[in-house]
């Protein structure tokens, strides 16, 4: 399954790329990416975990620049 | 300005105020502490708290640390001046970057601006607007002049001109009238129009081109993935090489650890790569942004940077270089009049639907006179045969002519001809050909012209055919008489002869090259207007049908690339001569603060330039 999510005040592009490589590393996500540019976040993965996933990247996104939000 | 802007903008200068006041305040001690202490709290204080909060989630080596302990390290040496200047030119970087981004994000959106936002879809009560969303297949729309197309459909009632240059990039409209098919997101310019919804939205051309353009960030060009991997080392080695040079000179050189901890504190500063991770794929975006606007939509930055190396570009014929629509070329009557000729065939064919009787009817003028026609007899493989005026015609290939026996003339036309025979005689033939596009011939010489090395066509005609279109063109290779399979092979064949490091590009329509377009290493797919195959199949789409906006393509793409390189080495230039000042004590905190926002800034703007398209 594969879902593009959109973000909120995501304002320093080496945090969006810090990001990515992070959900990258989840169990279960075959592909991911944060966006900078278009404020986007999409990420790739099993259906049976993906709202695991998706929870997990959150929270990922959270920790490294608290002033961003995933709108879901 | 956004909201979040403004606030950092009046913080900067109601800390600049301050910071002035103190400047002009003589104190000396402790005092001037307490006066340069509130300038630099009021223009960093959200930079300090973004530092401790981030270092309570673990993330140690992020911006606002570095600048923290970079500016609190000058109060310690008692540089109070320096540590509020250095903050607030910071700030002053950071709002700039974080405008000059948000005006390039906007110029992109607006670029690709062809959402609609509604559909007004008649009911008892007049028109009601609706979300495209909700429009269902087979509905009825309205669609006013000025107003954009929300779905795709099919025209019922009324004529227009529809403005396409935002799908296409072409500025002459395109006039439609009952029965043709519209596509979403063109403009509705004179009349009104009632069309029949032929796509739901989430299938529409729109919500592809949409999407498509929306994920090409997805793939990743070299370039950026060599940031990206260059940006997570660059700064745990920075802020090293700040440690050692706080520890080690001082103990091995001597010179106080106040003058060597300085020096590190510039390092410090110069740690974050944000001028590379912004601008590359901004550039990159920018140059998907303008080919866009110039109705060529590239799926990924990974194709844009190969597009760039482009050494072979081999075509499919049909539908690529010609226009796949036959026409009457040439006439050949003997012994009557080509007119005679002509209606004659065309009469004798009337009932058929075959292409080839389609273009005859074309050529004639399309009335169709069927009291004249009757014992229509089709024979598959050879022809038609008819009483017309109560003539015995026959119509079809020079085999129909011989199973008649009927002596034709040889044809020595390039393209398919018929021949026609009258009560058991011979009148003549006709050729019926393709037409070359109005810019193929340029298409090709541009490509030249870009330094492509060979040009190829491919394609399942005749030899004849075949050649003569090549020879028109100026193109260097033809293969011809190709069965969609044969064609994989041939472009196996040229993949091995490219040069190394050099990029096929299979150029076709989308239909039946599908296999093509994926073995390509570029698979560029023309007409995209309508076809869903072909959107699917390539990784790039012309949206018009000219062949012409391959050059272009590829001079974007070079253009991109160039300002890529420019920001590449100009940052990383700055950095390292501003690292190497400061560790020989030859630069100061204000260099350093340059080295990493104002670069940032100067290449974002370099980097906004790949939008532009006018001058290639």
């Amino acid at each position: 399954m594969k879902k593009t999510y959109r973000m909120k005040d995501l304002d320093c592009a080496n945090c969006a790329a810090k990001m990515e490589a992070a959900i990258k590393q989840i169990d279960g996500v075959s592909a991911a990416t944060v966006s900078f540019m278009t404020q986007k976040m999409t990420i790739e993965a099993v259906d049976e975990k993906f709202e695991a996933i998706v929870k997990e990247a959150v929270k990922i996104c959270r920790k490294i620049e608290p002033d961003c939000s995933v709108v879901l | 300005m956004s909201k979040k802007q403004k606030r950092a903008f009046l913080r900067i200068v109601l800390g600049a105020l301050l910071f002035m006041i103190a400047l002009l305040i003589p104190q000396s001690g402790i005092g001037r502490l307490f006066l340069f202490l509130p300038a630099y709290l009021v223009v960093g204080g959200d930079v300090l708290w973004k530092a401790c909060r981030n270092i309570a989630q673990g993330q140690v080596f992020d911006e606002n640390f570095l600048m923290s302990i970079a500016t609190m390290g000058a109060f310690f040496v008692g540089e109070y001046p320096e540590g509020v200047a250095v903050m607030l030119f910071y700030q002053v970087g950071e709002l700039f970057q974080s405008y000059a981004v948000s005006r390039s994000r906007q110029s992109i959106s607006t670029l690709m601006d062809i959402r609609p936002d509604y559909a007004n879809v008649p009911t008892p009560d007049g028109l009601k607007q609706v979300d495209p969303e909700e429009v269902a297949v087979g509905d009825r729309i309205v669609i006013k002049a000025g107003e954009k197309v929300p779905l795709d459909g099919k025209v019922l009632e009324g004529t227009s001109t529809l403005d396409t240059s935002a799908l296409t990039g072409e500025a002459l409209p395109r006039e439609v009238e009952v029965g043709d098919g519209v596509i979403s997101g063109c403009i509705n310019l004179t009349g009104m129009l009632t069309v029949e919804v032929t796509r739901e939205f989430g299938e529409s051309t729109v919500a592809k081109i949409l999407d498509l353009v929306e994920n090409a960030g997805s793939k990743k060009a070299k370039a950026e993935n060599f940031i990206t991997k260059f940006a997570r080392w660059y700064t745990p080695a920075v802020v090293l090489g700040a440690a050692l040079l706080a520890v080690i000179p001082p103990l091995v050189l001597g010179g106080g650890f106040a003058n060597w901890g300085h020096r590190a504190l510039i390092f410090l500063v110069i740690s974050c790569p944000c001028a590379l991770v912004i601008s590359v794929p901004l550039s990159f975006f920018g140059g998907i942004g303008g080919a866009s606007k110039c109705g060529v939509l590239v799926k990924g930055s990974n194709y844009l940077e190969a597009l760039a190396r482009t050494d072979i570009v081999v075509f499919d014929k049909t539908g690529t270089l010609t226009k796949g629509t036959f026409r009457v070329t040439e006439l050949h009557p003997s012994g009557v009049s080509e007119q005679e000729l002509l209606e004659l065939a065309a009469l004798a064919e009337s009932y058929s639907t075959h292409p080839i009787s389609l273009s005859l009817q074309n050529a004639y003028g399309g009335q169709k006179e069927e009291n004249r026609v009757s014992d229509v007899e089709e024979l598959a493989g050879y022809g038609v045969k008819a009483l017309v005026d109560g003539r015995k015609v026959c119509v079809g290939n020079a085999r129909l002519m011989q199973k008649i026996g009927v002596d034709c003339a040889p044809a020595e036309a390039i393209g398919t001809a018929v021949h026609v025979a009258a009560d058991g005689v011979y009148i003549g033939y006709l050729v019926i050909s393709d037409v070359i596009k109005e810019d193929s011939a340029a298409a090709v010489a541009a490509l030249k012209k870009a330094g492509v090395r060979r040009t190829v066509m491919l394609t399942g005609d005749a030899k004849a055919v075949g050649e003569q279109v090549a020879g028109q063109l100026g193109l260097d290779e033809v293969h011809a008489g190709l069965l969609p399979a044969d064609k994989v092979d041939r472009v196996e064949e040229l993949l091995n002869r490219k040069i190394p490091g050099g990029q096929l590009v299979f150029v076709g329509d989308g239909i039946n090259d599908a296999p093509v377009l994926s073995r390509a290493d570029i698979g560029i797919a023309m007409g995209g207007l309508g076809s869903d195959a072909a959107i699917e199949a390539a990784d790039v789409v012309i949206m018009d049908d000219k062949p012409s906006k391959i050059a272009v393509a590829i001079r974007i793409s070079r253009k991109t690339l160039v300002i890529v390189k420019q920001n590449i080495v100009f940052a990383l230039g700055v950095k390292a001569l501003v690292l190497a000042l400061g560790a020989f004590g030859m630069a100061n905190m204000w260099e350093a603060v340059f080295a990493d926002v104002g670069v940032s800034v100067i290449a974002i703007l370099n980097a906004s330039r790949a939008l532009k398209t006018r001058n290639l």
